[in-house]
C-alpha cells in the first residue's frame, strides 16, 4: 500500500529567510516622483483632497487624497489597487493619519477619480487644508484597536472614530476650520496611539480597581514584575499565598498590571469609559509642542455609536472652530483666552478630578526644550 | 440569519449601527472579507482559516453587548529566528466561536514612507488572503503593515510567503517582519523629499539605513523595553515624531531662510494679508513686510514653519540643512506622558545617517546595562540625569537644550568631594 501523499503548499517547504529588511523605498515611487525626488519647487491646493506638487523640473503631479477605514479587507485593497492601476500607473501612498493618495499627471482625471472612489469604496475626498489661505479640513482619526483586537482595551476604538467621523465629516471633506485640528483615540493609557499630544484626544480609562484572581495570579504571573509594574506602589507581593495585595487607595486603575498578569482583570463594562484631552499640538509652528490636558475626566461607554464622546468632541470641535482666529489651533486660541472662557463657553464641567496631576514625571523635566524651534 | 451574495452572516444588530452614516465603515470591512472569502473558498481558491472574518464578526458583536474585551493575553508565538513581529492573540470564547480562538497579529515592515506598487499590495494580498482572516490595518500605530488574526500554525508559511512575495506572489520585493515587545520598533518617516519641498533631510534614507543597520535589534527583543526612532523633514513634524518616538530626528536649517520676493508680492496680490497672516503670527516678531519687501531677521527666527507653510512659493528653508534630535518622547506608561526634549542641537544633512547611528549605540549600550525592567529611554534619563545622558552621547550642554536653566542652586559638585 502506499501512504497517501500530504500535499505540501510552496510556503510550507521553503527555507526561512531572516533579517532582509523591507523593501527599498524607491522600486515603490511612481516615476514622476522618483525623477524629482528632492527637487520639489512648491505646492498649491487645488480643492479640499487634491494637492498640486510643482517640481523645478517643471513636472507637476496632483496628490488626491481619501479617508480610509484603517481597517481594510483584502478585497477593498485589491479594489483601491485597480484604481491605482487605472489613474495612478500602479503607484499610491499611505498616509500617517490612515488616508491613501492617489498620484495624477492628468488634471481633467482628478474629478472622474474622486466619483470612482466615491462610488467603489465609499471613501471622501479630503483630509487637507490650504495654509495660505489660512483655510483647514479636518484630516482623518488615528487610532488604536480596540475591541478588534486588543486584551486590555477600555473601549473600542474603530466605533468610536466611525461614529465620530460621521458626525465631522463635512469638515473632512471641506476647509472650514481656522486651524490644523489632530482627533486621536486610544483605547487605554498605554496609548499605542501615542495621543498624549493631540488637539483633540479620547483615551479609554478605567474607574475600578482590579480584581485579583489569586488562583491566575499564581498560574500565569511573574509576581516581583507585576508589583515593579505599578507606578504608585499600590501593589505588594504576598509571598505566602504567593499573589499580590493591593492598597485600593493607592491605586489609580492605569491597567499596567494587567499589561503584566493576566490574573488581575481591570476591565468593568459599566465603569470604563472615555476621557477627553485638548490642546496638544506637535509641530513647532507659532506656538511651542504641547502635551494635551484632561476637560472630561470619564464619559460612558455607550455602544454601537458613543453618542456622549460624539457630542462632545463635536461641541468642542465647533466651539473653537466658531471662535479661534485664522491659524490658532486649540492650545493657541485656549492661550489666548484662557481656560476660564474654555469652559464657559464649551459648557464642559470644571471638576476636581481635573486637578493635582500624576506627578512621577521629575520636575528637571520641566525646563527640557520639548521642540526643535529655538535661535541659532 | 443575514444572506449575502449566498454566504450566511451572523446576526451583529449592534454592529450593523456602524453600517450607517458616510465615514467609510470598518464593519463593512469585517463582512466583506467574510463573504469574499467564502465565496472565493467555494471558487477553488485556497483559503486556509476559513470563517475567520465571520468569528471576529461573532466576538465583536459580543464586545458591544458586553462593553468589554473578548481577547485575551496572548502566549509566547513566533516565527523562526525572530523574537518579535508576532502578537499572540487568543479569544476568551475558544469554544462558542472557534474560527478565531487563535488571531495572531503579524506586522509588516512597510517601504518608509507607506509608498507602494500596486504589486507589491496585491501579493500582500494575495498571501493574507490565503494564510490569514484578509483583514489589515493600513497602517499600525507604529506604522507597520498590521496582519489582523492567523491561526499559530500559518505564522510561519505567512512569513515564507513575505520572505518569498517576489517569487511565488509578483511582488517587485520580498517583505519582512517589523518589529514589536522590547526591542527595535519599525522605524518610520514623513514623505520627506519624494514629495514634500520643505524636507530639510533624506527621511526616507534615513529610515531604511537604520531599519537595514538595525535589523538584529529590530527582530529580536533585548532590551529593557521599546525603542523607536521616527524621521520628520521639517519642524511640522508630520510623524508627530516627537511625541511618539523616544528619538526623534526633525529637519531644520542653520542659515537663513530663502526668499524669493517676486512670489511673495504675487501672494499678496492675489489677496494674502501678508501683515496679518505671516508678520503678526510670527512667534519672536522676526518679520517685517512694507508692502514691498519681506524681510527676515534670521538671527531671531526659531525656524517654525509658520510663514513658511503660508508662504511656500515664497520662502524656504536655508541652505544649511540637517536635523534637531530630540530624546524621550513617550506615552503615560509609566512616569507619565510627555514630548521629547532637545539632546541634540545640529547634525548637519550629509553627516547625518553615521551620527545618528553611534549615537543610537551609545544610547542602547547605556540603557541595556542601565535600564530596569520596562523603563523607556527617557524614564531612564529622568532617574540618573540628564548630564549623565550627554556624557553617553558625547554631547556639550547646550543653551538650546532648555526653555530656560534650572530654579535651584542645589548643584551636585561631584568633582569637588574627596
Amino acid at each position: 500500500m502506499v501512504a497517501q501523499k500530504v500535499e505540501k503548499e510552496p510556503e510550507e517547504e521553503l527555507e526561512p529567510k531572516t533579517d532582509f529588511g523591507p523593501p527599498h523605498y524607491s522600486i515603490m515611487l511612481h516615476p514622476i516622483i522618483k525623477n524629482n525626488y528632492g527637487k520639489w519647487k512648491y505646492h498649491e491646493v487645488v480643492r479640499p483632497g487634491v494637492i498640486k506638487r510643482v517640481a523645478e523640473s517643471g513636472d507637476v503631479l496632483y496628490v488626491v487624497r481619501f479617508g480610509s477605514p484603517r481597517l481594510l479587507s483584502v478585497y477593498t485593497i485589491r479594489d483601491i489597487c485597480d484604481i491605482a492601476d487605472k489613474y495612478s500607473d500602479g503607484y499610491l501612498r499611505f498616509t500617517s493619519r490612515n488616508n491613501v493618495e492617489f498620484f495624477l499627471t492628468d488634471p481633467d482625471k482628478i474629478e472622474p477619480l474622486i466619483q470612482e472612489v466615491q462610488e467603489k469604496l465609499g471613501f471622501p475626498c479630503g483630509g487637507t487644508w490650504d495654509a495660505t489661505k489660512g483655510e483647514y479640513g479636518l484630516t482623518n482619526i488615528v487610532h488604536t484597536q480596540g475591541w478588534v483586537h486588543c486584551h486590555t482595551p477600555a473601549t473600542d476604538a474603530s466605533g468610536i472614530v466611525k461614529a465620530v467621523m460621521d458626525e465631522l465629516y463635512d469638515y473632512f471633506t471641506d476647509h472650514k476650520l481656522p486651524a490644523l485640528c489632530r482627533i486621536s483615540l486610544a483605547c487605554c493609557a498605554n496609548m499605542c496611539g501615542a495621543v498624549h499630544a493631540s488637539d483633540i484626544a479620547m483615551v479609554g480609562v478605567h474607574r475600578k480597581v482590579p480584581k485579583i484572581d489569586d488562583d491566575a495570579v499564581r498560574r500565569t504571573c511573574e509576581i516581583p514584575s507585576t508589583v515593579a509594574a505599578c507606578p504608585t506602589g499600590a501593589l505588594k507581593p504576598d509571598m505566602k499565598r504567593k499573589t499580590v495585595i493591593l492598597d485600593k487607595d493607592k491605586c489609580m486603575y492605569c491597567g499596567n498590571c494587567y499589561t503584566m498578569c493576566p490574573g488581575m482583570p481591570i476591565f468593568d463594562p459599566e465603569n470604563d469609559g472615555v476621557a477627553i484631552l485638548v490642546a496638544g499640538k506637535l509641530s513647532d509652528a507659532r506656538y511651542p509642542p504641547q502635551l494635551s490636558k484632561v476637560v472630561v475626566p470619564w464619559l460612558p461607554n455607550n455602544p454601537p455609536r458613543w453618542p456622549e464622546v460624539v457630542q462632545t468632541v463635536k461641541k468642542i470641535l465647533e466651539t473653537w472652530a466658531t471662535h479661534a482666529e485664522k491659524y490658532e489651533r486649540i492650545a493657541e486660541w485656549i492661550h489666548r483666552i484662557g481656560w476660564e472662557r474654555f469652559f464657559e463657553l464649551t459648557g464642559l464641567e470644571f471638576t476636581e478630578k481635573l486637578i493635582e496631576d500624576y506627578h512621577r514625571t521629575p520636575y528637571l523635566y520641566t525646563t527640557f526644550r520639548t521642540s526643535a524651534a529655538f535661535r541659532w | 440569519m443575514p444572506v449575502v451574495d449566498g454566504v450566511e452572516l451572523p446576526e451583529t444588530p449592534l454592529l450593523d449601527e456602524l453600517e450607517k452614516g458616510p465615514w467609510p465603515s470598518f464593519v463593512k470591512e469585517i463582512k466583506r472579507a467574510a463573504v469574499e472569502s467564502e465565496k472565493a473558498m467555494k471558487a477553488g481558491k485556497k483559503i486556509k482559516l476559513p470563517g475567520a472574518a465571520k468569528g471576529l464578526l461573532k466576538v465583536l458583536e459580543l464586545s458591544y453587548k458586553d462593553k468589554r474585551t473578548h481577547w485575551k493575553h496572548g502566549g509566547i508565538v513566533a516565527v523562526y529566528g525572530y523574537g518579535g513581529g508576532v502578537i499572540g492573540r487568543y479569544c476568551d470564547l475558544e469554544d462558542k466561536i472557534p474560527e478565531v480562538w487563535h488571531f495572531h497579529t503579524m506586522r509588516i515592515n512597510m517601504p518608509a514612507g507607506w509608498f507602494y506598487s500596486t504589486k507589491a499590495l496585491r501579493a500582500i494580498c494575495d498571501a493574507w488572503e490565503k494564510w490569514g482572516s484578509g483583514l489589515t490595518n493600513l497602517h499600525g500605530s507604529t506604522g507597520d503593515i498590521i496582519l489582523l488574526g492567523t491561526r499559530t500554525e500559518h505564522l510561519q508559511p505567512m512569513a515564507n510567503a513575505l520572505a518569498y512575495l517576489d517569487k511565488l506572489y509578483g511582488s517587485p520585493a520580498p517583505f519582512d517582519i517589523g518589529g514589536s515587545g522590547s526591542d527595535l520598533r519599525t522605524p518610520s518617516a514623513c514623505m520627506g523629499p519624494a514629495l514634500c519641498e520643505f524636507a530639510c533631510y533624506d527621511t526616507l534614507e534615513a529610515c531604511y539605513q537604520f531599519t537595514i543597520r538595525y535589523q538584529d535589534e529590530l527582530h529580536r527583543p533585548m532590551w529593557p523595553y521599546k525603542f523607536k526612532i521616527k524621521c520628520s523633514g521639517c519642524p511640522n513634524d508630520c510623524v508627530a515624531s516627537k511625541a511618539r518616538s523616544d528619538f526623534a530626528i526633525i529637519g531644520t536649517w542653520k542659515d537663513e531662510i530663502q526668499i524669493d520676493q517676486e512670489a511673495v508680492k504675487e501672494y499678496a496680490k492675489a489677496g494674502v494679508d501678508i501683515e496679518k497672516q505671516v508678520v503678526k503670527k510670527c512667534p519672536t516678531g522676526a518679520i517685517s513686510w512694507d508692502g514691498n519687501e519681506l524681510k527676515i531677521d534670521n538671527k531671531n527666527c526659531i525656524r517654525c514653519m509658520h510663514c513658511i507653510n503660508v508662504l511656500p512659493k515664497a520662502l524656504k528653508p536655508g541652505k544649511e540643512r540637517g536635523a534637531t534630535i530630540l530624546i524621550g518622547g513617550k506615552a503615560p506608561f509609566v512616569d507619565g506622558a510627555i514630548i521629547g526634549w532637545v539632546a541634540v542641537p545640529f547634525i548637519p544633512a550629509d553627516e547625518l545617517i553615521d551620527k545618528c547611528c553611534e549615537i543610537l549605540e551609545a544610547i542602547w549600550d547605556w540603557w541595556d546595562e542601565n535600564g530596569k525592567f520596562r523603563e523607556r529611554v527617557g524614564e531612564l534619563i529622568w532617574r540618573v540625569g540628564m548630564s549623565e545622558f550627554l556624557k553617553v552621547i558625547g554631547q556639550k550642554a547646550d543653551v538650546r537644550m532648555v526653555y530656560a536653566p534650572r530654579n535651584n542652586p542645589f548643584i551636585f559638585w561631584r568633582e569637588l568631594q574627596d
